[in-house]
């Protein structure tokens, strides 16, 4: 008996699976997710989680919470995050404290892992939506 | 018995046979009804790989070809342009003669299949009165073609994949022809155009309701498995073969292979209509009092059962060897023994559903 039950199981997992790409089929005409990129550049718009370069958030008064931990530097695993930083005497409390001068991030050796992003502390670095980096000599900047 | 004429172009009938003397007339009109198949040929397969493409990126949520002609309309012309300019590569002690025979076994058998089908009332160019058997014979016989081409590409996957063919199509012709075999029992004949006269009182699906609708399951899950369609693909697997039995061809050679895959397809489909589903028979004769739409609802009904196979093809993963023949001599073959008794005994006690 199990053989007949065996047959209506496998029937029933089809169907499942062919209701499923039917219904792809059907619908897919405006949800289709391909993007034809060169032709949609004015209009395309990234998603929120892309991740097309890390960039340092600055405030409207132009100032960044990065503090020179250095944790994204150490949680990088291919070093394209450079960190210069100086010792400085804070003026508020008087006491030593280390100064970022610059926070470097090499694009060409990214490989968009994110870690340094989830490693920040202060939420100074995020990922950017920006993945075009190069431009034609005919068109405005 | 050949019964080749352009029949279906009743003047030009006429003219050929006012003009030249009765033999010579009817050579000419045997080489007409060749090109004019090969034409059928030639645009069909065109038109389904472009379907199968399109249809393929709908249910993957894609666009599809969408850059050549309006819509990507001229895609696949410009694919077969491509590949005629190609080069014809060929294998060092590879067996030249078999390795060039192989692509006309496919072709030939492809278009033979082609000329027996009843495309309307007057529309089809051999009627003779074993069509299902001569359909049924023709689709083993492409598998010659793919046996000489993994022979002869010197090639151990092409070899590989050959054979395994060889084992797909012998194992699934014998659920082709017994779920055929159980349609001829209801309709009571082999000639096709005899068959498409049964149906006008009703479709034979209808008309052999349960056993008819198990035997077009059947029917639909061995012809893919015919075809060398995924889900049994095995022959081509990619991910195992690189291409299987074509492996070594480039250019105009493995151009005829692709187009007699997708032929062989419609082939199938043909068949499934022809048999189940009226062929150029209007639903409930909404159209008969105009013959000539036949051909349209042939191929509407036929691009439907295509669409129907795409779907499979999209849907469904490949199965491996032993899966492969499981499915066949475990389940198919017994059910489809099973279904020919009740089929007897359905058309015995007159338990069918005619209009």
């Amino acid at each position: 008996m199990s053989y007949f039950t065996e047959i209506y199981h496998g029937v029933k997992t089809l169907l499942t699976g062919m209701r499923v790409t039917g219904r792809y089929f059907i619908t897919s005409g405006k949800s289709a997710i391909t993007q034809q990129y060169p032709d949609n550049r004015a209009s395309l718009k990234m998603f929120d989680r892309f991740r097309g370069e890390v960039v340092m958030l600055h405030d409207e008064n132009n100032e960044h919470s990065c503090t020179g931990c250095q944790k994204c530097e150490l949680a990088c695993p291919n070093g394209s995050i450079e960190i210069i930083w100086d010792r400085g005497v804070d003026p508020e409390t008087g006491k030593k404290k280390k100064f970022i001068d610059k926070h470097i991030y090499h694009l060409g050796m990214c490989t968009q892992c994110g870690l340094c992003v989830q490693a920040c502390p202060s939420n100074a670095i995020v990922w950017a939506q920006k993945f075009r980096k190069t431009r034609s000599t005919t068109e405005p900047s | 018995m050949l019964t080749s004429s352009l029949l279906f172009i009743p003047s030009l009938h006429d003219f050929l046979f006012s003009l030249l003397p009765p033999g010579l007339a009817k050579g000419a009109e045997m080489v007409l009804v060749g090109i004019i198949y090969l034409t059928i040929f030639a645009v069909a397969g065109l038109f389904l790989v472009l379907l199968e493409r399109k249809v393929a990126a709908r249910f993957q949520l894609r666009l599809g070809p969408n850059r050549v002609g309006y819509g990507g309309s001229m895609q696949t012309l410009a694919d077969a342009l491509k590949l005629l300019s190609k080069e014809l590569t060929g294998t060092v002690r590879a067996d030249k003669f078999l390795f060039n025979l192989a692509p006309y076994f496919v072709i030939i058998t492809a278009l033979m299949a082609l000329a027996v089908l009843p495309f309307s009332q007057s529309m089809q160019v051999f009627d003779i009165n074993i069509g299902l058997f001569f359909l049924i014979a023709l689709s083993s016989v492409g598998v010659i073609g793919i046996l000489l081409a993994g022979w002869g590409s010197n090639n151990k996957y092409a070899m590989i994949g050959a054979m395994r063919s060889g084992v797909q199509t012998i194992s699934y012709e014998l659920s082709v022809g017994l779920s055929l075999v159980t349609m001829v029992l209801l309709a009571g004949s082999l000639q096709l155009s005899q068959i498409v006269e049964v149906q006008k009182s009703g479709w034979l699906i209808v008309q052999g309701h349960i056993p008819a609708l198990i035997a077009f399951m059947i029917f639909m899950i061995a012809g893919t498995a015919e075809t060398n369609r995924a889900p049994f693909d095995l022959v081509e697997a990619e991910s195992e073969l690189g291409a299987g039995f074509h492996t070594e061809y480039s250019g105009m050679k493995f151009a005829y292979f692709f187009l007699a895959e997708f032929i062989n397809m419609f082939i199938i489909a043909a068949i499934a209509v022809i048999v189940f589903f009226g062929a150029w028979l209007s639903p409930f004769g909404i159209t008969e009092s105009l013959p000539w739409l036949g051909v349209f609802w042939f191929l509407g009904k036929t691009f439907l059962v295509v669409l129907l196979m795409m779907w499979f093809r999209w849907t469904f993963p490949r199965l491996r060897v032993d899966q492969l023949l499981t499915l066949e001599w475990k389940y198919l073959l017994p059910l489809n023994l099973a279904n020919l008794v009740l089929m007897a005994v359905t058309v015995w006690l007159n338990l069918t559903i005619q209009f």
